[in-house]
């Protein structure tokens, strides 16, 4: 089961990252985090330069563009899989939908967490945030991105098979990741710790029900 | 024209792959019932029928990806399923696309070399997958097929977009699976170069030919 479980998160990688010799995937990780820089890229255009106004607001805008960016990998993440029999295939050789669907959460965490986490420090530059604050928003978001990973997979496991899917499950996403916002954004208020718990506690939530969820998506969307 | 890989397997328990008083039903209409049949090590089954008749759907439910509306599927033995999805990922080169199976199988010792021989595929194996035509993809498949050293092989229209040299390959190969104990069910509307086998004429299960009680 295990031994399973790391060969079907090493394809997730490889798709993820477009290792060995493939070219399907390969600016799969890349498009969120882009797109995640460039929120922080044109907000200062938007606001102006003033250090005091980007100080204050840039943590917020650094959730925000997660949250979005966690949107952009949804489409890619089970549709495919389900359209070329990958997913029957697993389930022939007697894997279970939930495990199928961890795996997927584990490797699309490993291919969005961490880099997410890297470019929040470019970002946290061009917002004017301060080292404290941008020590609170990687803790965020390393609690966070679990659960953006699982709610993105849970998400693509229910639109699979359905059409303008993609855009339906930005709509899906966004109200299930509001607590995530909430807390994740509110932890940055100086002198509050109970944001970072809170929000832990969401993730951890969302996290475990999440693959639960998708599994039982994948096997009521099978006709 | 045997190849290596399957030379090598020898199933050790007898495989078997038996059905009693099968029905499905899909979308509110009762595709076929009354499906029964028992094969055993080396056996092969030709279900037959024209389109629509139900052959995909039963062999998703012999697979156990669609319930039975009724009726028992035993299988002794894994099973390996070939439908019209190739499932090997497109961006990847076919050896390392088809690597991904054997990893899961716990085959990785697997001879891929010698299986992509077997369906005259050797040239192919460092090309992306998604670079193949509809006859590659389909021997492709059957080489995933017999690299997943399931015992029971689900085959459906394993002959479509084959030429007449890739036929005779795929009846050698499934010939060489049966004599190693291996089970064939194959589902197809035109002939298959599988000799001795039982044939299982689909449409004499529709409901409206079948009596009231299942035999």
């Amino acid at each position: 089961m295990i031994g399973a479980l790391a060969t079907l998160i090493r394809r997730e990688l490889m798709l993820a990252f477009g290792l060995g010799g493939g070219t399907r995937g390969s600016a799969g990780f890349v498009m969120p985090i882009i797109f995640f820089l460039a929120v922080a890229t044109i907000y200062p255009f938007a606001v102006g330069p003033d250090a005091q106004l980007l100080g204050r607001t840039g943590g917020g805008v650094i959730w925000v563009a997660a949250l979005l960016a966690s949107i952009l990998p949804i489409d890619r993440l089970v549709q495919a899989d389900v359209d070329q029999g990958m997913i029957d295939q697993y389930v022939v050789r007697g894997l279970s939908e939930e495990l199928i669907v961890l795996a997927k959460t584990i490797g699309h965490w490993l291919s969005f967490g961490p880099p997410l986490m890297l470019a929040a420090v470019i970002s946290a530059g061009l917002l004017g945030q301060s080292a404290e604050q941008l020590m609170i928003i990687e803790i965020g978001l390393a609690c966070a991105t679990p659960a953006l990973a699982a709610l993105g997979v849970m998400i693509a496991s229910l639109t699979a098979g359905l059409r303008h899917g993609a855009a339906l499950g930005g709509l899906l996403l966004l109200p299930l990741a509001v607590p995530l916002l909430i807390f994740g954004a509110g932890s940055l208020t100086p002198g509050s710790q109970n944001g970072l718990l809170l929000l832990a506690a969401a993730s951890l939530l969302l996290t475990v029900i999440c693959p639960i969820a998708a599994g039982a998506a994948i096997r009521a969307g099978r006709e | 024209m045997a190849h290596d890989a399957a030379q090598t397997k020898g199933f050790d328990a007898g495989a078997a792959l038996e059905c009693t008083g099968l029905a499905c039903v899909r979308g509110g209409r009762m595709l076929f019932r009354g499906v029964s049949f028992a094969l055993d090590a080396g056996e092969a089954l030709h279900v037959t029928g024209p389109n629509g008749m139900g052959k995909s759907s039963l062999i998703r439910v012999l697979a156990g990806l669609l319930p039975a509306y009724a009726g028992e599927v035993t299988a002794t033995g894994r099973m390996a399923l070939a439908d019209e999805r190739v499932a090997l990922d497109a961006g990847q080169p076919l050896a390392r696309a088809l690597m991904h199976w054997t990893r899961l199988d716990g085959s990785a010792d697997a001879d891929i070399a010698g299986a992509l021989n077997a369906v005259d595929l050797p040239h192919l194996a460092d090309v992306p997958v998604r670079f193949l035509s509809t006859g590659q993809r389909k021997r492709a498949l059957l080489a995933r097929i017999s690299l997943s050293r399931a015992p029971i092989w689900l085959l459906d229209e394993p002959a479509n977009g084959l030429d007449t040299a890739s036929i005779e390959r795929l009846g050698a190969i499934m010939a060489n699976h049966r004599a190693n104990g291996g089970i064939v069910l194959a589902a197809s509307h035109q002939p298959l170069p599988l000799n001795g086998a039982q044939t299982l004429p689909l449409a004499e299960f529709v409901p409206a030919a079948v009596p009231e009680e299942p035999a």
